[in-house]
């Protein structure tokens, strides 16, 4: 008698807890092992490219936000610099380091969320609810700068919207001086945690060669063994002057991935800690009239300040026909806008290179012969965020 | 560490037939390539000793209507040994099917998907050309110029059919295109044009 080879067909989401939003997963098992997964995206697709060509540069920032929304301003940050190098705008040092400061609490935000929700989804509830208290005060931070906690638009070509509001620095100071004990007791809950370790030591190992073929970056790539980081390689904005560590992995495996977003985290506070010592004065964006709007009580004073504030708010302001692609270590990878302008008010054409869509593609070469409950881990390391994949 | 210069010298007199135009700016190199050339001039930048680029990082298209070669694709390299970036591009007429570099780059499956999904750019001998991004039977190129901004259909849940229900966008008020550029005339509204054009 022969025996017939069964595949089981699974259908993985699109409403599922450890999906991480909204991903559809096609699997094909064979018992508990996965021969195939064919993940169906774009579940979340909101054309924010498509709609970014209908607003002026101004306009389109918000829209950066939306993608990763866990941490929205280092997206922000990609669009500013890419707008930035075709005006050639200088960004003055104050707006510089608030800008790091931000893009470094973004990415303790969202090295949070995925460190406590991997561990979620391989059984540790209380990481959650730990790290998450730490996101409130960090988001609480993001209202204070901007009046919002997800949804900022406070990077703007040419700097930042405002000055930090009285008190910040000095909470932020605090906050920097208790957080790295909230990374001892998630180390202490998790690092060395027999389950945690059999879930995650040797899961989803990525080679090398493999991390560069599939255009892996970031924690995806590090975690394989390749020392390299945008803001060491490629420094944007104050990165150059300031000192941290890269935190490379060995194994390529979902452990060394966690081990490198927590060593990050140690790194951001430690950089948020220069940031706040080295803290010049001065303004906080390019003095450029034709690209920022006047201070308000110019308004009432000023002919030519009014008018500005008009063009800005109506027609926004001109760039010139360029076409470039910026990019910036954000939490989950390198994100990239690759922007074409033609001298118009609105860009002719703004991809955006998310780091997230090409991890989520290497999701069959990552979990076949794997077993069914790595999934989730396995999407857990990943850092996907849907707003990011779908666009 | 070689320098940007030299590099583009270097890709020029070694790939000299196939490279169009090469250009320095933004502390990248641009070059512009023929179709036919793609691959051959990928899997040099990729496995070359002096080059290196080994990433992928993205693929795009850009839409020109009104150009005789509507489409230009880009293709952004990244060499982590050079630490340099290159943006290679080349123009394709509309219906031209375009070689398939999945064999190169395993990564530029989903890149080429998306790239067919979002402006109906076909390529040979890709594994699995399917829509990515957009709904399951979605008809039309979103980011084609040509595509309206509101879309073709809307969708909703029915509670009388307990289904979800595909319908043409009926919009409540009239999308308004604010042209600032010229604040002599007003806006244009969609519904208006589309009644002239009946």
């Amino acid at each position: 008698m022969t025996k017939e080879k069964k595949t089981l067909n699974l259908n993985f989401g699109p409403q599922h807890p450890a999906a991480h939003g909204v991903l559809r997963l096609i699997l094909e098992l064979d018992g508990e092992v996965v021969e195939k997964a064919d993940p169906h995206i774009g579940l979340l697709h909101r054309g924010t490219e498509k709609l970014i060509e209908h607003k002026t540069y101004s306009q389109a920032v918000p829209y950066f936000d939306r993608l990763d929304y866990v941490a929205p301003m280092n997206q922000e940050h990609a669009f500013a610099l890419a707008v930035e190098d075709i005006l050639k705008l200088e960004v003055p040092i104050r707006g510089q380091f608030i800008r790091v400061i931000f893009c470094e609490i973004g990415r303790i935000l969202s090295h949070i969320l995925n460190v406590t929700t991997q561990a979620m989804d391989v059984g540790a509830l209380t990481p959650t609810l730990w790290g998450f208290e730490e996101r409130e005060k960090l988001m609480g931070f993001y209202e204070r700068v901007s009046g919002s906690r997800l949804h900022a638009n406070y990077f703007r070509p040419g700097g930042v919207h405002k000055d930090l509001p009285r008190g910040l620095v000095e909470d932020l100071a605090k906050f920097c001086e208790e957080f790295p004990k909230i990374i001892d007791d998630l180390e202490t809950l998790l690092t060395d945690n027999r389950i945690f370790k059999q879930r995650n030591v040797d899961i989803g190992i990525v080679s090398k060669q493999d991390a560069l073929d599939y255009s892996f970056s970031g924690v995806m790539l590090r975690g394989s063994g390749v020392a390299w980081d945008l803001r060491k390689s490629q420094p944007y904005d104050c990165y150059e002057q300031l000192e941290f560590k890269i935190p490379v992995g060995k194994n390529g495996d979902c452990y060394d991935r966690y081990l490198c977003r927590i060593e990050e985290m140690r790194e951001s506070i430690n950089i948020i800690n220069q940031c706040l010592v080295k803290l010049p004065k001065g303004p906080v964006k390019t003095q450029d009239a034709k690209v920022t709007p006047p201070p308000k009580k110019d308004l009432k004073n000023s002919m030519e300040a009014l008018i500005h504030h008009f063009k800005l708010f109506t027609e926004g302001y001109r760039v010139d026909k360029d076409e470039i692609y910026k990019a910036v270590e954000a939490p989950k990878g390198e994100f990239g806008v690759y922007l074409i302008s033609d001298g118009s008010n609105k860009p002719y054409k703004c991809k955006i290179r998310a780091p997230g869509f090409s991890h989520l593609q290497a999701m069959d070469y990552l979990i076949k012969g794997h077993m069914l409950a790595d999934v989730p881990a396995v999407l857990g390391s990943m850092d996907i965020v849907f707003g990011e994949v779908d666009r | 560490m070689i320098n940007l210069q030299d590099l583009e010298k270097k890709i020029n007199s070694e790939q000299a037939s196939k490279i169009k135009s090469s250009e320095i700016k933004h502390n990248q190199l641009y070059i512009n390539i023929d179709c036919n050339d793609l691959i051959e001039v990928l899997f040099f930048l990729k496995n070359n000793a002096t080059t290196k680029f080994r990433q992928l990082i993205d693929i795009t298209a850009v839409d020109y209507p009104e150009q005789k070669q509507r489409f230009k694709l880009t293709y952004l390299m990244l060499s982590h040994e050079l630490n340099k970036r290159i943006i290679l591009s080349y123009s394709i007429n509309e219906n031209e099917v375009i070689p398939s570099i999945t064999e190169i780059f395993p990564s530029a499956n989903w890149m080429e998907r998306e790239v067919f999904d979002m402006y109906g750019i076909k390529f040979k001998d890709h594994p699995d050309l399917r829509r990515i991004l957009t709904d399951y039977n979605f008809k039309g190129f979103p980011l084609r110029k040509d595509f309206p901004l509101t879309g073709h259909n809307e969708v909703r849940y029915s509670e009388d059919e307990k289904k979800v229900l595909y319908e043409p966008v009926k919009l409540e008020q009239n999308y308004r295109n604010f042209d600032y550029e010229s604040p002599w005339e007003g806006t244009k509204y969609i519904k208006e044009i589309s009644k002239k054009n009946d």
